[in-house]
């Protein structure tokens, strides 16, 4: 197998799974509006202040980033687990790893990109304003892709198991911890004026660790859901 | 001597009833000196007074948390690379005793933090971070009873719990950065300890109590999941199990 062929199969995958976006375009638009009304939700609970509004706003962007992508987790394996897809996939010659990355690629081009280029409006809602709107922007863009690819291990757990939507969640929010500290941090850091590059090359650091780590452990998670 | 009969669930059975008195005799006399020595032997704090004595149950506890955590997640790893049966069982029977202990760690931290901090509980890194290693062990246990095969859920768990290996330094770290308040550890390897040889000494004492009390419940506990997984109780070197059993009948 050479690479060309492998660059294929991924390519194909993920255009595959953008395609079947795209003729269900509703759910993907689900979870951006899920994220826009969880946001707007916490002005209302917690009042009108913009001080206070300031302060909480990053880590209130971000959490409710992590969880519009939780409720997006399903998507991911679900549907060709259902319809024996996924079951192919595992038989073709690539390495089913690098297929994974696709899929989880494709995933977050449907539900976390529109986040991250949706994220500087939210933050106007919260009163934040020049450099840290930026910095929260670009901590999304490199911590949502983070989020897509260790969230694909806990949906690839789940996979057919009963109650797998609570039992996801309770799977991995806790290990997307350090993406939330590292990205709320980011942002926070940049409006006390100490700018945000240390959290920021930390939310590089992650990535690079997910992209490298998270696929295996998402393929050995298939392969068991499907034995 | 040929050791791997043992990781045979039906040859372990009996080593491990052999073994579990011993384990649990030791640890609970360990346990009573350790206690002695820590409540009135070692000298009283001069900054804390006498609450800091919680330290010889919370401290010990905290390290066997993590201890714990890395040992399940290389019995799972073992279990993984050879496919043994016997070493998901140890994993599954490892994951209890681990939450127990973050549990208690937490507990005698609150408890020591009220007197010493003024508040129950505080965001700071180290209870933040053992407030995530339980919810981790929490997540180990919960996706294994979600799933009724029972080596889909051996195998399930063991990638959740390595990748969670993978995670707790990094949710360690990350929580430290993020904000400290814990007073830095007491006992280092690279400055040696701090604290009174005495109260040293009680708090190695209770380690190593804890850790012999859990290879003891963890034993006991390996020895119930197998009469449960393969649901005949006839391994026993001596009638009593039999015997129960007949009595049951």
């Amino acid at each position: 197998m050479n690479r060309s062929s492998m660059w294929e199969a991924v390519s194909g995958i993920i255009k595959r799974d953008l395609l079947l976006a795209m003729r269900r375009r509703s759910d993907a638009a689900m979870s951006v509006f899920f994220l826009v009304i969880v946001a707007s939700l916490f002005p209302l609970g917690v009042g009108p202040e913009p001080a206070v509004l300031r302060t909480i706003g990053p880590g209130v962007l971000w959490v409710a980033a992590l969880l519009a992508c939780l409720l997006s987790l399903s998507r991911v394996f679900t549907a060709d687990y259902v319809d024996g897809a996924l079951e192919q996939m595992v038989l073709v010659p690539q390495p089913l790893a690098v297929l994974v990355a696709g899929k989880v690629f494709a995933h977050w081009l449907i539900s976390g990109l529109p986040v991250v280029l949706l994220s500087p409006l939210l933050g106007l809602q919260f009163g934040l304003d020049g450099d840290p709107l930026g910095v929260l922007a670009l901590s999304l863009l490199l911590g949502t892709p983070t989020l897509s690819m260790i969230g694909a291990i806990g949906a690839a757990l789940v996979l057919g198991v009963r109650g797998s939507g609570l039992l996801v969640a309770l799977l991995v929010l806790p290990l997307y911890v350090p993406v939330l500290i590292f990205g709320a941090g980011a942002v926070t850091g940049s409006m006390a004026g100490v700018g945000g590059e240390a959290n920021l090359s930390l939310l590089g650091a992650s990535l690079v660790l997910s992209l490298f780590l998270a696929p295996w452990a998402t393929a050995a998670a298939i392969r068991i859901a499907l034995e | 001597m040929n050791w791997s009969k043992y990781s045979a669930p039906q040859a372990f059975y009996p080593l491990a009833g052999r073994l579990i008195p011993w384990f649990a005799v030791v640890a609970v006399a360990l346990m009573g000196v350790g206690l002695y020595m820590g409540f009135f032997v070692a000298p009283t704090d001069f900054q804390q007074g006498e609450s800091y004595r919680i330290i010889f149950v919370h401290v010990p506890a905290a390290w066997m948390s993590m201890f714990l955590y890395v040992v399940m997640a290389i019995w799972a790893g073992v279990g993984m690379g050879l496919n043994a049966r016997l070493s998901f069982m140890m994993a599954q029977a490892i994951a209890p005793t681990g939450a127990m202990f973050t549990f208690l760690a937490l507990l005698t931290g609150a408890m020591w933090g009220k007197p010493t901090w003024g508040a129950w509980w505080v965001w700071d890194a180290r209870l933040t971070s053992e407030l995530i290693l339980l919810f981790q062990y929490a997540g180990v246990m919960l996706l294994r009873t979600s799933i009724d095969d029972m080596r889909r859920a051996d195998r399930s768990s063991a990638v959740f719990s390595l990748v969670g290996v993978v995670n707790v330094p990094i949710i360690y770290f990350s929580v430290q950065w993020w904000n400290t308040l814990h007073q830095g550890a007491s006992v280092s390897m690279s400055t040696g300890s701090k604290m009174a040889a005495t109260m040293l000494m009680a708090m190695l004492i209770m380690t190593v109590a804890f850790w012999l009390y859990s290879i003891a419940v963890v034993l006991a506990r390996v020895r119930c999941i197998v009469v449960e997984r393969d649901s005949l109780p006839v391994w026993d070197e001596k009638p009593a199990v039999s015997q129960e059993v007949a009595e049951v009948r």
